[in-house]
Order: structure tokens, then sequence, then C-alpha cells
């Protein structure tokens, strides 16, 4: 298993660089550094000097691939590309445009986001989980039909139209949550009520009805009938049979989401006035923060990595069967 | 910003069904979240955003959109939404003064505000009324008031034997700084006349790279010079560092001065303006020349300073009424009132309307009146508008008259908005303010600019001036800015001198004036010189095909917009094609700066209020393409620009008006621009909001503000009282779906082949 995971970490170490050219491709095919720093300075007046400091101070001056003015290595070592690459692969962020410590920012942030993310995550899937064996309990009757009516007309809806009335109800008209805002401690509690609420129920309609489709594929197999041959109730059935042998692809999503939950919501946050990663990531997007962006993407892929090979370690600990060999 | 304390609130308890372990933890989760609101229940609404009783503090709360402010150092801050901060806690000399208007000069740190004395080339003072040909220097002596003292703040702080406490610092030292208020120790010392030359002489720096250096150093004497020996001195600082570095040595700006800017005394400043330029002591007023304690500049050059975001961008240094106490980027930054800030009295005099609004009863009062000033981040409309109306913020924001206007329109179009806001009692007063927005043609383009030949030149003016004809921008007014703009006849606004209101002021050249108002002239006068231009019905007479015109819109990708769509509609009015060519800001800037855009919309904020600074718009050296000026049209008419350096030179008065008016006149005739409109800006302030004046150009508003927190308080508690009814009867409602769902279950666990168990029991 230990050979399997270094693999596929070497496996990612390649994703990585292709995610980082891909980013590093895609940013500055839409953005030349002239263009960062007349955003990043504002106001009227921009001077070429001020735009020019702006570039040198953060090494934009520089070719973004191939430094032609430089003489062997330098030639590519000199360059945007290659200055703000390589030291991501070692988790060094760097500053961000602005001149912060991205690093920082992202230990001081990513607990706002971990604050909303982990109990959306085990409120959302419990939640989910106990909805779709509630209508597999009830498969065939009405019950069954409006419930998946309901998740169907649920999953349809855009998650901002969830916040906007989460909002509206209950910080409008029922004046029992502020509308948006965050502090620390248990305090926090009162501030994310409304964004777990809104998110669970947001998620639910199409996890509910993703899952019911799972359950219902194992109700229909013959250990289940057996299990009911043997005259265990159906609360047993369901709770210790059917759903344990459902597991595994419910892991396959859950697990390799986990690490994720760092990453943060962008809309959530933003709407809720959450400081976390999510608000952090899109500030720098509108602000065109190409430090902050490609440190987010690459820690995204890094993450999403690490999930996947958790995912996979976690089959073997759900499922006997599984083996890396 | 002090954290919300938990306590409990039985006032908030609620009953929940106590039926199984999974609705056990429910409800002490529920219980657990409505106790944790409780310090609301008692002294504040449970959806309060704040601290328990904060609403009773003399604390004024508002918001701040998108992001946090980019530059607080006063020699880059250069953005509106930056002045709250920098305007509050900086003082430049001047400023204006609150209620007056026209806008006045009023001294801040200065004694008063003072003329310049004239000198010819020989150094000979020559009298205040000399021919500018004659004046050489405008010498500004400015008298500083004594007893200014600035802020506490660890740059000042000193240890018993006089040494600093904090310089210098090894970077392990102050591992774990990140905010000032890491910085113990704190001292002060008094604002002298050095402190402007420092500020004055760092915005040559290349380190600070101003956006106002290269204006400057055209007037002021010897800077150019200066910002040049500055960046060789700084190369040679940097010569053995790797590029990019952040760490640099100190650029003491003691030791290398220029003669433009000096300090006669502690209390003098001198500066040497070349020839004459009345428009600099408007600069004055700016914080670009607020003072900068060399202490200040070289507590943040040490090592290590900068990667923890410790710097003037993050932590200004100022001598005004507020001071930097919390900042939280993206989040909230807090002002709170300077205690080392000397209390300037309350005006007393301002427009006539005044008084009857209660804005002079504060008269000789000592300001500031409010104690602390929050900032918090709101990214949507919102959560910004409803907490406004929940009475959490007592403006919506300080800097912009957006949500003032806004809140206009919408009280316009529905009754109940109306109603609401009068019954919150808020106050929505507007202004037309020194700024506008323009159409304008490039002056480089062959078909709407200037043209080549004396034919084309006429034929290009008038089809510019059949195009400004056929857009109507009192339509425009109408739909796009909901009536809150007025449309202009030149480019002057309101308020400034050289703005001709009335029958004067009338653009005859689009307008026909009837009965002492200005009317649009017919679209069929427009399509008359529209062929006198070699284009009849919109096709050029010589080959037929149809005219088509380019516009440069920054509005994004897709060129469709309702906007647009109705530029569309008054260009067809004339069978003129109009093509879109859309790209984002950055693009749009790129265009301009190459003078490759045919037809372009923008707009300009006075950065103070003299005709000068919307005149210089048009100004031929000014031109944007190539030479980097404002004057993006590239406009260039030597008669325009002889009038224009004459009227630069002349103090207001008559003779400046009438040379105004003749440049309006030309102005007109060419159409350089479709003048466009001077939005309104309005204010939005709640009724416990004292002294509130929307203005644009007086930025340090806060300082004399009020408000009244047992009126706020009252209001809050009478706007928030929480509704439970709905949450206790969706509780019944879940119980009414899962308990027949328990049953159905436990009725099948007992059901056999034979029926019920239990109930087979009970036989």
């Amino acid at each position: 298993m230990i050979g399997y995971i270094i693999r596929r970490l070497l496996y990612g170490v390649l994703i990585l660089i292709g995610v980082n050219l891909f980013t590093f491709v895609l940013f500055f095919a839409v953005n030349t550094p002239d263009d960062m720093a007349r955003l990043a300075i504002g106001g009227q007046r921009v001077s070429a000097d001020a735009v020019e400091k702006w570039k040198v101070e953060r090494g934009y001056d520089k070719p973004l691939f191939l430094n032609v003015k430089q003489e062997g290595i330098q030639k590519y070592t000199e360059t945007i590309f290659y200055q703000r690459s390589v030291p991501l692969l070692t988790f060094d962020f760097g500053a961000s445009d602005e001149g912060r410590d991205i690093g920082r920012e992202i230990k001081a942030r990513m607990w706002p986001s971990l604050a909303l993310a982990v109990p959306t995550f085990v409120l959302g899937l419990a939640l989910s989980i106990a909805f779709s064996l509630v209508l597999v309990f009830f498969r065939t009757t009405a019950l069954d039909f409006w419930g998946v009516v309901v998740c169907v007309v649920m999953l349809s809806i855009s998650s901002l139209f969830y916040i906007i009335a989460g909002q509206w109800l209950f910080s409008k008209i029922l004046r029992l949550v502020p509308y948006s805002g965050f502090a620390g401690g248990w305090d926090t509690l009162k501030f994310l009520a409304l964004p777990i609420i809104v998110a669970v129920i947001a998620g639910l309609g199409s996890e509910a009805r993703f899952l019911r489709s799972l359950f219902l594929e194992e109700v229909g197999k013959d250990y289940v009938r057996t299990a009911r041959a043997k005259g265990l109730s159906e609360r047993v059935v369901l709770f210790k049979h059917v759903l344990r042998n459902a597991l595994l692809p419910i892991l396959t999503g859950a697990v390799a989401s986990l690490p994720l939950l760092f990453m943060g919501s962008l809309i959530s946050e933003s709407f809720f006035g959450i400081p976390g990663l999510g608000s952090y990531t899109l500030d720098a997007l509108s602000g065109q923060d190409f430090s902050i962006v490609r440190a987010m993407v690459f820690l995204g892929s890094s993450l999403y990595i690490v999930g996947l090979i958790m995912a996979d370690i976690s089959y073997t600990l759900a499922d006997p069967r599984v083996r890396f060999e | 910003m002090q954290m919300l304390r938990g306590r409990a609130s039985p006032r908030y308890g609620v009953a929940i069904p106590v039926s199984s372990v999974l609705l056990k933890f429910a409800a002490l989760l529920s219980l657990g979240a409505l106790t944790a609101c409780g310090p609301q229940g008692l002294e504040s609404p449970i959806n309060s955003p704040y601290i328990a009783g904060a609403e009773n503090q003399n604390v004024l709360y508002t918001a701040f959109t998108q992001r946090s402010p980019k530059f607080l150092d006063p020699a880059k801050s250069y953005s509106t939404d930056e002045t709250p901060y920098t305007y509050n806690i900086y003082e430049p000399l001047y400023g204006y003064h609150y209620l007056k208007r026209p806008y006045a000069l009023t001294p801040r740190t200065a004694v008063a505000v003072s003329e310049p004395n004239f000198v010819d080339q020989a150094g000979n003072v020559l009298p205040s009324d000399a021919s500018a040909k004659d004046i050489a220097e405008s010498i500004y002596d400015i008298k500083l008031r004594s007893g200014i003292v600035y802020q506490p703040h660890p740059v000042f702080a000193r240890q018993p034997d006089g040494r600093f406490s904090y310089w210098p610092l090894e970077p392990q030292s102050f591992k774990d700084k990140f905010v000032m208020g890491d910085f113990q120790q704190t001292g002060t010392r008094e604002l002298t006349a050095f402190d402007y030359v420092y500020a004055l002489r760092r915005l040559a720096s290349p380190r600070v790279a101003s956006p106002i250096f290269s204006t400057l150093a055209e007037h002021v004497v010897g800077m150019q010079a200066y910002g040049k020996r500055l960046r060789e001195i700084d190369a040679a600082l940097r010569k053995d560092l790797p590029p990019g570095t952040r760490d640099l040595p100190w650029l003491d700006l003691r030791e290398a001065g220029f003669s433009g800017v000096e300090a006669l005394d502690e209390h003098t400043l001198r500066i040497r303006v070349k020839g004459l330029y009345p428009q600099f002591k408007y600069w004055l007023a700016m914080t670009f020349i607020a003072p900068i304690p060399w202490e200040a500049d070289r507590f943040y050059s040490q090592p290590g300073m900068a990667q923890r975001n410790l710097s003037l961008n993050y932590w200004p240094v100022g001598t005004g009424p507020y001071m930097l106490a919390e900042s939280l980027q993206n989040r909230r930054h807090v002002l709170v009132r300077n205690p080392n800030f000397r209390g300037e009295p309350y005006p007393c005099e301002g427009e006539p309307q005044d008084r009857a609004a209660g804005l002079l009863a504060d008269c000789g009062k000592r300001t500031p009146f409010i104690d602390k000033i929050v900032f918090n981040i709101e990214k949507e409309s919102i959560p910004l508008q409803g907490k406004f109306m929940q009475g959490y913020y007592d403006i919506p924001q300080v800097d912009r008259g957006d949500a003032g206007v806004a809140m206009l329109v919408a009280a316009g179009d529905s009754a109940a908005k109306a109603t609401l806001y009068a019954k919150h009692g808020i106050q929505l007063p507007t202004t037309v303010e020194a700024q506008m927005q323009y159409f304008g043609f490039n002056w480089k383009d062959p078909v709407v600019g200037m043209g080549e030949t004396p034919e084309q030149q006429v034929r290009n003016r008038k089809l510019r001036q059949a195009l400004s004809i056929a857009f109507n921008w009192e339509e425009y007014v109408a739909i796009f800015q909901n009536d809150q703009a007025q449309v202009a006849q030149g480019p002057i606004p309101p308020g400034i001198l050289g703005y001709q209101a009335g029958v004067e002021g009338i653009n005859r050249v689009v307008y026909d004036v009837k009965d002492g108002k200005p009317v649009r002239k017919s679209i069929e006068q427009a399509r008359a010189l529209l062929a006198e231009a070699g284009y009849p019905n919109g096709r050029d007479a010589r080959t037929g095909e149809p005219l088509v015109l380019h516009f440069d819109s920054a509005s994004g990708v897709g060129g469709s917009s309702p906007t647009l769509d109705w530029m569309r509609r008054q260009f067809a009015l004339l069978g003129v094609q109009f093509d879109v060519r859309a790209t984002d800001y950055n693009r749009f800037q790129e265009k301009m700066a190459r003078g490759v855009a045919q037809m372009y919309m923008w707009g300009w904020v006075a950065d103070y209020p003299d005709a000068e600074n919307f005149l210089f718009l048009l100004y031929g050296p000014n031109i944007k393409a190539g030479k980097g000026g404002e004057n993006a049209s590239n406009y260039m008419n030597p008669a325009y620009d002889a009038l224009f350096e004459k009227m630069r030179d002349l103090p207001d008065g008559v003779e400046k008006e009438q040379v105004i008016a003749q440049m309006i006149q030309i102005l007109q005739e060419d159409a350089p621009w479709m003048f466009g409109l001077f939005p309104k800006s309005g204010g939005a302030f709640q009724q416990w909001v004292g002294n509130a004046k929307p203005t644009q150009m007086v930025r340090n508003t806060l300082q004399y503000m009020k408000i009244d927190p047992v009126l706020r308080s009252k209001k809050i508690a009478e706007w928030n009282s929480p509704v439970w009814w709905p949450v206790v009867l969706f509780g019944l409602l879940l119980c009414g779906i899962v308990w027949p769902a328990w049953r159905a279950l436990r009725r099948q666990d007992r059901q056999t082949a034979f029926g019920d168990v239990a109930q087979e029991g009970v036989r």
C-alpha cells in the first residue's frame, strides 16, 4: 500500500505542475502585467512610472517563459513562470500582489471556512442519508413519489436563490439571525446558523436523490432478501445492511471532498460576509491578484489529490475485498 | 472589535419534543444556538451583528463594499473609497469648509489659506496683480499652527533614556507582531513644517511612485530634478540587492532635499511654484500633502516590516481627528478618536438652508463628536440594504452617494418603499457634484476627429454636431439615471466658477432657447447637418456606403445592454449604424492610451473645485495618446489651448469667467464631446445621524457628524423584535411528518405474516 501511495503522490506532483502551467497560461492569456498593475494601482492619473515600479517590485517585468536577454539556465529561471511556480512546489506561497503574506492569510482564513464547511458537510450528509433512507423505506408509495418530486425541485433551484430566500425569511421577515457577519467563539453559531441551514437545504435535493438511487439498488439484492427472511426488522435491514453496503460510493464522494472543505465556499462566504478562503479566492479573482489565484488553485489541486488518495485508502477499510495489488 | 459574549437567554427558550436521541441532539443544538445569541436577547435584538449593547455606544457603523482600501499611504492614495480613512487620519494643510457652497478652502493645520508672493527672474518681489508673464515663481509661505501633535503611535515610542523603543529592531524581535496593536509602547511629538517637507520629498521617491508626482513636478521648483536624483540614490542603495527584494535600506529623505520645498522654521513651510499657478492651493487640501514624520518612514523601512504588511499603506500615522485602531483586510476597519487631536470647532456658517436643516446647531462645538467608526465589509447589496433598514448601519457607505440616490429612485418607483423610508425617518439629501460623464470623439479619428483638410474639418464638425443633437441626453438621464443627474451644457459642473446657469449657459449648437429654457434641436436639423457633413440619410454621399461608427465600450464582452441598445437607436434616428466594440476596462484603457478608439464614454471626478480641473481634460498638450495625459479625446485646438493657458493663470473673478465662457463656446462649436451629464450625489442617513450633508469634495465629513445612540437603540429594538411562531409551527409540522413515519416503521417492525405481534399479545 505504501508503494501505491508513493506512486499516486508522484503522479500528483506531475498533475500539480500541469495545473500550475495551465493556470499560468489561462491567467496571462487574458491579463498582461500592465493590466494587473493598472487595476491594482487604480484611481485617476495612473503614471507609467507607477505601473513600471509595481511590475518590478513583483517580478512581473520579466518575460513569461523565456528570457532571451539572459544566458544559460537563467534564460528559463529569470522568467515569471519559473519564479512564480517553483516556490509553490514547496508550498511557499509568497506574498500577494498587494504585498500580504498568503500563507498567513490562508492559516487565518481556513478556520472560518472550516467552521462553515464542516457542519454543513456533516449535517448535510446525515440529513441526506436519513431522508433518502426514509424515501427507500416508503418506496413505491406516494410519500416516495412526492419526496422525489421535492428533490428534483430542490436541485433545480440555484443555490443563490436559497441564500437570498434564507436571508429574506430568517433575517428580514423573522429577524432571528443577522444578515451577515462573523465572530469567533460561541458567537460563530449565531452567524453560521443561517449559512449552514441554507447550504444543507441547497444540497439536500441532489444528494438525497443520488443516495436514494444507491440504496434502492442495494435493497433489491439477494442479501437484503435473506436478511428479511431471517426476520430482521426493516430498520436493521436498512441501517445495518443496506447502508453499510452502499457506503462505498458514498465514501468516494465524501472522503474525496473532505480536504476541499478547507477551500471554503465562494458564493456563501461572499453573501454572508464570512472571512474564509472562498471569499479570499473570489476577491483575488476580481482584483486580478495572480499570486493568490495561483496559490489557491495549487492548494485546491493538492487537496483534491490528497482527497482522492484518501478515498482509495478508505475503500480498503470499507470493503476488505478491495486491495491495491 | 470586542468579541461577542455568550449568555443564557431564557426569553427565547423553546419547547422541543424529546422523543429520540436525534431529537435530543437537535434540541441541544438549537438551544445552544439560541443561547449563543443571548447577549442580544437581553440587551440587543437577537439579529444584531454586533456586541451586546453596541447600539448604545457613541459608535458609527458603516460599510465598505468589494474590498479594503488599497492605499492608506497618503502619497499613493487616490481612490474615493480610501478617503474616509485618509482624510480623517491625516491632515493636509488645507481642507474644504464643510457646509459652504461653492466649496471654500479653509485651513486645517495651517494658520490661514496663504496667498503666494510673486517674484520675477531676478528674484524681485512683484505686486499681487503682476502679469503672469512677469512672474517667475509663486512663493507660498505657509504658517502652521503650533501645538498640533501626532496620534499615539509606536513609531514615536522612546525609552526613558531617549532611545527609540522600536528602532532599530531585529527581524526576529517582532516575529509575532502583525498589527500595530502588537507594539505595546506608543509616543507622540509635535507636528512641524519639516514633516510636510519630508512628505513632499517623498512624493518624488521612486520607492513610492506617487500618482501625483509627474503633475506636481511640472509646477514645483526643482521637483523633477529631485525625482531623478532620488532614482540615482535609490539605485545605489539597491545595487547589491536582488531585484524585487522587499527589505530595502531606508531612503532617508532628510539628507537630500530640493529648493522648491523647505521649512523656514519649525512652523513655516515654503513651497516655490514655477510661474503663476493659482490652482496650486487646491493640491494643498489633498492628502498627497499630508505630513509624514520621518520616524514613521524609518520605522516601516526596517527589515521584515514589509513582509508583515507593516507599512504606511496599512498603518497610517497622522494628526487628524481619528486613528486606525483595527485593520482586518477585506473584513473590518475601525477608526477611533485620536486622543491627541486638538478638537476643531464645528462651523458656524453654511448655505442659507443649512440653518433650517439644523446643520448649524452645533456651531463652535469641539469636533469630532463620534468616538469610534466601524467599517464592515458588505460585498452584496441585499445584506447591506437589509442591515441599514434594520438600523444596524447608520450610513450605508460614507465614501459614496450611490446608496442615497438608489433609495430615492426606489422611493419614487414604489409607494410602499417611500412609506417605509419615511416611517424609518431616513434622510436622503442630494446634491449635484463636481463630476461628469461624457461621450467623447477621438480627435485623431479620420471620420469623427479633427479631419486633415479644412473641408474635412468642417464636415467632421457637422457630423459631431448632428450626433450631439440626435443623442438625447434628457432621455438618457430619465431612463438610465432615474432623473438623478443634470444634463450638461458644457464641461463645467454647477458650483464651480465658470458654470453658467440659465440662458447664457445653454449650448446653442444643440439646443434652441424657448421661454428661456433649452429645447433640443429637431432631428430634422440634425439630419440636415449630417447631409452637409456628406452623409445624407446616414450614407456616404460619394460612395453610397452606410456610415458605420464604432463605440468602444468598457462594459464587458457582449456589446448588448439596454444602454447600448438605446444608443444604437439614437444613432439610427440619423440612419447611422452604431457598432459596439465591447471589451473589458483594461483593454479599453489600453485602446485609449494608444488613441485607437473612435467613440467612447468616460467620466471625471474633480480633484478640486476649479474649472481648470475640467477644462484641462481637453487641453492639447494633455492628450492621452502617446503622452499619457487625461485628454482622452486627444482634442487639439490652438485657440482653446491659448485660452486655457490664460485662464489657468487668472485668479477667480470676472475675467476668468469670461475666458472660460469663450472656451466653452469653442468646445460647443467643435463638439469633441457630447457633454453628457453631471450625476447627482446623495446620502442615506438614519434619523439619528446628525450634521450629515452630502458631498464628494469634502472628505473629512466624519469629523462633523454625530449620532444619537439613545434614539438608535430605541429604534433598533422597535424594528427588530424576532418572530418565533413560524419556527414553532415548523417544529410542529416536522413532528407531524416524523411521528406518522415513526409509527409506520414501528408497525412494520412488529408485523409478522400473521399480523401485528403487539396487537396479538393484547388479544
